[in-house]
């Protein structure tokens, strides 16, 4: 639990929060390890937690008709993955898969989602940081959109 | 090499005149992806040698098509060769996409600013290219690389569209087998199965090993992704003034007269390609430019 607490308080996307919230998320996390090619979330399946990355590699991927799946992103060391626990109704919407033996820390969402129901300000504190996760995944997303590399955008 | 007789008898200086483009042959032609391909040249005629600065351009002309701009990817400390990298998209690189070994094509150059290495020295050197954008850098990672000494960490980040559209494949594999060099690569777009980066390259910035208070960084690419990357560079740490961009513009003279490239008070052929960001980064934003 104390290594649990010292990764938690290093990373940037738990800082400010107060003593006692801190303490409701250590209280919510555990280590998990994954294999290379394990998936950790399943489209549609139940979205209940969310991952703090701390070593391997993670795709989030989707499926698509005759083509296979598709690699939305990779995300790495430091990163978080998942947000569909914190937005109805709470089923994942796409696919991740671990690339290479992953080891993270999961959060248990569902705990937190009912403590943010009761506790607003807990709940604008991390809406607030999932809020600055989705927005640069938006703006990437963008980007990919334009197909820059293509012919002239 | 002896003069070509055809060009005695023409009896022009290519060397004084800068509008005259000096004739070269196709020594090698090397396809690098499905639409992109490195031409290797050596001059005829007189001109043995073809010293040029990493960052520079030249101006080919395909005889009887037409003329362009395209950045050298050549290794400066071989000037008996001169290397060109190219994508098959306009009329006069699909001609040249044609040529063979034994063709030649017309140059004149080399012309612009070049990429500021030996101020980087003593820094950590981070490029970050997108796409075709690699080429132009090429030269600047072979300097950096041949005086590894000189320099602190030495990162390249490069995104492309696929993993089919990866540029100089070997070369990078052999710079990431080295213990000196960070090179990470990210694609847009790939299916499952590929075990590189998924993503945009401004997503390597923020955990890529480099201490940004002592950072240079020279970035290349489409427009768009280097305003973003010199956002994201910024954002970590890195001053305007140690970030540098290579401009593209309709160049057309390559000397500051015809003004085809004029980007508000500078002609990108003359006063760049090359710029310092915090130089141009109010224009790359104005419509009107």
């Amino acid at each position: 639990m104390e290594d649990l607490k010292k990764i938690l308080t290093e990373h940037p996307f738990f800082k400010g929060l107060t003593e006692e919230n801190f303490a409701l998320i250590v209280g919510c996390a555990s280590n998990v390890r994954f294999d290379a090619g394990h998936v950790i979330l399943r489209e549609g399946e139940e979205a209940n937690q969310f991952y703090l990355i701390r070593s391997g590699k993670v795709t989030v991927e989707l499926m698509t008709p005759n083509k296979g799946a598709v690699i939305i992103e990779t995300l790495a060391e430091g990163d978080i993955l998942g947000w569909s626990w914190l937005v109805p109704p709470y089923n994942w919407r796409f696919d991740a898969k671990a690339v290479e033996l992953t080891r993270m820390i999961a959060l248990d969402g569902k705990c937190l989602r009912n403590k943010c129901e009761s506790d607003n300000r807990l709940g604008y504190e991390l809406l607030k940081r999932f809020a600055d996760i989705i927005t640069k995944r938006l703006e990437s997303t963008r980007l990919q959109l334009l197909d820059i590399y293509g012919d002239r955008p | 090499m002896a003069t070509d007789p055809n060009l005695q008898e023409l009896k022009i200086d290519y060397k004084r005149n800068p509008m005259l483009p000096w004739p070269f042959q196709i020594k090698r032609v090397k396809r690098e992806t499905e639409d992109t391909f490195t031409v290797e040249l050596q001059p005829l005629g007189d001109l043995a040698e073809f010293g040029f600065q990493p960052g520079q351009f030249n101006m080919l002309y395909v005889y009887g098509v037409g003329e362009i701009p395209i950045s050298i990817s050549g290794d400066p400390s071989n000037p008996r060769a001169l290397v060109h990298t190219t994508r098959a998209v306009g009329t006069v690189t699909k001609a040249m996409d044609k040529m063979r070994r034994g063709d030649i094509i017309g140059i004149r150059g080399p012309y612009g600013t070049s990429w500021p290495i030996e101020q980087a020295a003593g820094q950590d050197v981070v490029f970050v290219a997108g796409g075709i954008g690699l080429a132009p850098l090429r030269p600047a990672l072979y300097e950096v690389v041949a005086h590894r000494e000189k320099y602190g960490k030495v990162v390249l980040l490069y995104g492309t569209r696929t993993p089919a559209d990866v540029l100089f494949r070997q070369e990078l594999e052999n710079w990431r087998a080295r213990f000196d060099l960070e090179i990470y690569v990210t694609v847009d777009r790939a299916m499952s199965g590929w075990k590189g980066n998924v993503g945009v390259v401004t997503n390597l910035i923020p955990r890529a090993p480099f201490d940004p208070r002592n950072t240079t960084a020279f970035v290349c690419g489409p427009e768009i992704m280097m305003r973003f990357t010199a956002m994201e560079l910024f954002k970590r740490g890195v001053d305007n003034e140690y970030i540098y961009v290579s401009l593209e513009r309709n160049m057309k003279c390559a000397i500051g007269l015809c003004g085809h490239c004029q980007f508000g008070p500078v002609f990108v052929c003359k006063d760049g390609p090359v710029f310092q960001f915090s130089q141009i980064k109010d224009m790359l934003v104005k419509w009107e430019i």
